[in-house]
């Protein structure tokens, strides 16, 4: 029954998503307010609706309702409760049914958070979500529904994939839908505006914090999905340039470079068709994502089951929301305009530096993973594109851009004297370069590249502080506590998300400048040494687990030369019963300053086992900096001034001189 | 004028995306077509399957279009192109070879006895290492080798009636003069 | 019955041995040159792994002929030609440079000098438009300009 409710749940909200969007591009079009009314409370139900289909399958499978052919295929009884309910969305059409949940959710965000905004542009962008659910909503009913029966229903379930049943498989997928689906409301906005024939400052207000939320969710969700390939696939990489991975990030640079063009176009009315057309991309480039990953056309860790009748309906959603998204852009982007000008030196031309570099850096990356597609396409040959490309062309298009993250801030909008940032900055930059080439020594070897890294990332912070120092010291109010609250949230979220790029960029220099491993065979009792820690294998032992039965290995680490163990770690191989699948579980010890991981490979003669053995320097540091990236991001968001009350409407003039060429 | 058409790039960029995503649903990323298409088939020299004191080269088959069918006792796939080479050995259309890869001499032999042994004979590839010379990563796998000893054609998975029919025998007749 | 048991543990064992084991000896050097060879190379089985990382029966069979050919003493070159001969450069993950990757590979730094030719020529655009900045047309624009400066805002309350 249940089961039932929930298809029927579906189907509702599909007619709901249609009259969202009819009624809304209706009503804004003729302007009848009647019409326009209803767009927030169908946006509510058509959430509500697909709610309900979600809760449905949910409840399937924690029920461990085998009569549902998703759950038989992707559920066991044994598994434990939060992976019942994790494993909702642990298959393509479970998934599908979350990103649709999350599209209903921002829905419902922006009908109930854009009371302030004028009615029009809310009823459109509400109307364009509408759009975008009704193709996803099709999508499932027509190709992928999760609610189909089993009957006579199966016995028990062929258990979710043991690399799914994990704590990561409960976070990483709703992270990182929140983010793919958060731009949809800047794209929304973008049509919205487009279609309006309304691009200004005041757009930009209002979209920044919905986009700058996003971003946020999508940071959060790649940074939990590298931490989690870190420690299951147990080879202490954290990140592999796959194609889905890359699917995840194309969209990350295009929302980065979006959250910096807004800023200008918030703070001074330019580049507003570009940033549009970045709204649009950023969407786009989510939707792209998906089609890569369900459709077959590229092979990936990542791929769900692939259905080449998904692949072309997914390929005809791409081209009407994309295709025409980028048509109204054509046809109706013209008419913005070109903004104020701005001197060479000056913010507007970092940021604009900073967005060029970012777009080349996406380009690159989407050269990349879609190139041994072209070739094959054009029947040209068979290639691989892997680390060693993306490795060699993205690491010099960023390291400029991180260059000119600390000046940017520094320097005042319309003009900035190259002589004022020498002064402001000089500091910074001498202590950076100092500490750059000395700090390696600290650490082991030195080399160019290392001292190079260090560097980029000592020049943000130090820039950073610097920009504090001097703003406070510059600041009007007396004492330091009115000092700090004088300052916007904006400004310390930026400072913050800078910082986190700083520390992320020192992790990811020292892990791969000093990491060590050991790739050996242990015998119980034997040794290994690795950067000053001695590793005691100490044997194995059988452990059940809920729904996999364990061998446990047992390692006592030493400090070199010490004879009393600090750290005991328990790698593990399991076997789970109703796949008979195994996988290795390793033992990580994490720290500020390196993390200690092991996994145990193949058993081989004797009682001796394969081990791995890592040293991992800073690791951490580099989910530390995604998580101030996104605290940094939380923070701008919050600013004050995205909660200032307002009325419907602003005043004319501003409009039509806002779009005047 | 020059407007619109800035304007319209990325609507044009998206249209030549998806043309390459059409295309692209067609072709299949796992496939790894083979290099050594059209050049001579690697020299190798192994016992035969049935009898370990005799020997078997590629040499031995020089004036004859021939095929090298690359097949293990525990490959499931290879059950499924079975029949038809059976059957294509009854009607003597084209000689072919067996490679027996990562197999078990016995296992081996015991598999030909149930299935039917369509081979002139097979070569028994215990290590794997004429396997790797000639590029196999999947079995079943095989290869249309001309009377020079060239490769001209590799199926890359089992045998269908369409490949059969499409590619292989109209090939063997060409090659044959 | 004893023979029947001894025969399956043997097997068994036998199985056992033809998958997990690789070397009796390990050469630390020659690991090391095999890990970083392995790392660049693609597996053909499971396509996504490398065949340094890959337990696919092929990456391991690999693996010991890349180590042969270390002991061998052929270069890197040489081990990368042996595989490409037999699978082609899709078994590479660093793309050669070849006329069907050229694009691949200036590509990028092409699209960046077409950027910042960009952006030289808006930049000077707009200097010679002399376009004034918009001026904040709303009251509420100026209030949140001023917040943002981190001046105290003229006659409103705070928070």
């Amino acid at each position: 029954m249940i089961p039932e409710l929930g298809h029927f749940a579906l189907v509702v909200a599909l007619a709901l998503a249609v009259a969202q969007a009819a009624f809304s591009f209706i009503g804004a079009h003729t302007g009848r307010r009647a019409l326009m009314g209803t767009s927030r409370s169908i946006a509510t139900g058509q959430f509500l609706f697909v709610a309900a289909a979600f809760a449905a399958l949910a409840y399937s499978f924690v029920s461990s309702d085998f009569s549902v052919v998703n759950v038989v295929q992707h559920s066991n009884s044994k598994l434990p409760w939060y992976y019942r309910f994790a494993a909702t969305w642990g298959s393509h059409e479970g998934s599908m049914l979350l990103w649709t949940l999350m599209l209903g959710i921002w829905t419902f965000a922006v009908a109930v958070f854009s009371r302030h905004l004028p009615e029009r542009l809310v009823t459109r962008v509400i109307g364009v979500m509408g759009l975008v659910s009704v193709g996803f909503l099709l999508f499932i009913l027509l190709t992928s529904d999760p609610f189909e029966r089993l009957i006579p229903a199966a016995a028990e379930g062929q258990d979710l994939n043991p690399l799914l049943q994990d704590p990561g498989m409960v976070a990483h997928p709703p992270m990182l839908y929140t983010g793919y689906v958060g731009f949809s409301v800047a794209f929304a906005f973008a049509i919205a505006a487009l279609l309006e024939g309304r691009l200004d400052a005041a757009w930009a207000r209002w979209s920044r914090p919905w986009t700058t939320a996003a971003w946020c969710f999508l940071t959060v969700g790649i940074m939990m999905g590298s931490i989690w390939a870190y420690y299951e696939l147990g080879w202490g990489g954290w990140w592999f340039w796959d194609p889905v991975e890359n699917a995840s990030f194309m969209p990350w640079l295009a929302g980065t470079a979006l959250i910096h063009s807004l800023a200008v176009t918030e703070k001074r009315g330019t580049f507003r068709a570009w940033t549009v057309l970045l709204a649009i991309v950023a969407f786009s480039l989510s939707l792209v994502g998906t089609f890569l990953v369900r459709s077959g056309v590229l092979t990936s860790v990542h791929a769900f089951a692939t259905d080449p009748r998904r692949g072309i309906f997914i390929l005809l959603f791409l081209v009407i929301v994309i295709g025409g998204s980028l048509a109204v852009f054509a046809w109706r982007a013209p008419r913005v305009g070109l903004g104020a000008s701005f001197a060479p030196v000056s913010r507007e031309s970092l940021l604009l530096a900073n967005n060029v570099l970012l777009a080349v850096a996406l380009a690159a990356v989407m050269l990349g993973t879609l190139y041994p597609l072209f070739l094959d396409a054009l029947h040209l040959g068979k290639i691989s594109v892997g680390p060693p490309y993306f490795d060699a062309v993205f690491f010099p298009l960023m390291a400029p851009a991180v260059f000119l993250m600390a000046i940017g801030p520094v320097a005042s909008w319309k003009r900035a004297a190259l002589p004022d940032l020498w002064l402001r900055l000089r500091w910074a930059f001498g202590i950076a370069i100092v500490t750059a080439v000395l700090l390696p020594f600290v650490f082991g070897h030195w080399s160019p590249v290392i001292a190079f890294g260090l560097w980029l990332g000592l020049w943000v912070v130090a820039a950073g502080v610097a920009q504090v120092w001097q703003r406070f010291a510059g600041a009007p109010q007396r004492g330091f506590a009115a000092k700090v609250r004088a300052q916007s949230l904006s400004w310390y979220g930026m400072q913050i998300a800078h910082v986190g790029v700083a520390a992320f960029i020192f992790g990811v220099t020292i892990v791969k400048g000093y990491e060590t491993e050991r790739d050996l065979r242990m015998a119980p009792g034997q040794h290994t040494t690795i950067a000053g820690y001695d590793f005691e294998f100490k044997g194995t032992r059988d452990l059940p687990g809920p729904n996999y039965s364990a061998i446990e290995g047992e390692f006592d680490v030493r400090h070199e030369g010490s004879t009393q163990v600090f750290l005991q770690l328990h790698p593990q191989k399991r076997t789970y019963a109703a796949s008979g699948q195994t996988q290795t579980e390793a033992s990580i010890d994490p720290g500020l300053t390196r993390d200690l991981y092991v996994s145990l490979g193949e058993p081989v003669e004797g009682n001796a086992w394969g081990v791995r053995v890592y040293y991992k320097p800073f690791v951490d540091w580099i989910w530390g900096g995604c998580a101030l990236m996104a605290l940094g991001g939380f923070l701008a968001l919050s600013d004050r001034r995205y909660r200032l009350k307002r009325a419907a409407t602003e005043p004319a003039g501003a409009a039509a001189q806002a779009m005047r060429p | 004028m020059m407007k619109f058409v800035k304007f319209g790039v990325p609507f044009v960029l998206f249209a030549i995306l998806v043309g390459f995503f059409a295309v692209g649903l067609t072709r299949d990323p796992r496939e790894v077509p083979s290099p050594l298409i059209d050049k001579p088939a690697p020299q190798f020299q192994l016992t035969r399957l049935e009898s370990p004191d005799h020997e078997f080269s590629p040499e031995q088959m020089r004036g004859k279009v021939w095929l090298l069918n690359v097949w293990a006792s525990w490959c499931v796939s290879c059950r499924v192109e079975h029949p038809l080479l059976v059957q294509m050995s009854k009607t003597q259309q084209v000689p072919i070879v067996g490679l027996d890869y990562k197999d078990q001499r016995v296992d081996g032999m015991k598999w030909l006895s149930t299935h039917g042994d369509p081979y002139v004979l097979s070569a028994f590839d215990d290590e794997g290492k004429v396997g790797i010379d000639y590029g196999v990563y999947g079995v079943p796998e095989t290869f249309v080798i001309d009377k020079q000893g060239v490769i001209r054609y590799k199926q890359i998975g089992p045998i269908t009636q369409e490949a059969l029919d499409r590619k292989i025998l109209p090939l063997v007749k060409k090659l044959n003069g | 019955m004893r023979t029947i048991l001894a025969a399956l543990l043997l097997a068994l064992a036998t199985f056992a041995f033809g998958q997990a084991e690789e070397v009796a000896h390990p050469d630390a050097k020659v690991e090391r040159r095999l890990k970083d060879l392995g790392e660049q190379l693609r597996c053909l089985v499971c396509q996504n792994e490398t065949i340094a990382a890959s337990q696919a029966p092929l990456a391991l069979d690999l693996r010991n002929e890349i180590r042969e050919m270390i002991r061998q003493g052929k270069s890197d070159d040489q081990i990368r030609a042996y595989l490409v001969a037999r699978y082609g450069d899709f078994v590479l993950y660093k793309p050669p440079f070849k006329p069907n990757t050229i694009l691949l590979w200036v590509g990028p730094f092409a699209l960046l000098a077409l950027g910042f030719g960009v952006m030289a020529i808006v930049i000077a655009r707009r200097r010679s438009q002399g376009v004034p900045p918009a001026p904040q047309a709303d009251a509420q624009g100026a209030r949140i300009a001023a917040l943002l400066e981190g001046e105290p805002p003229t006659g409103a309350r705070k928070g």
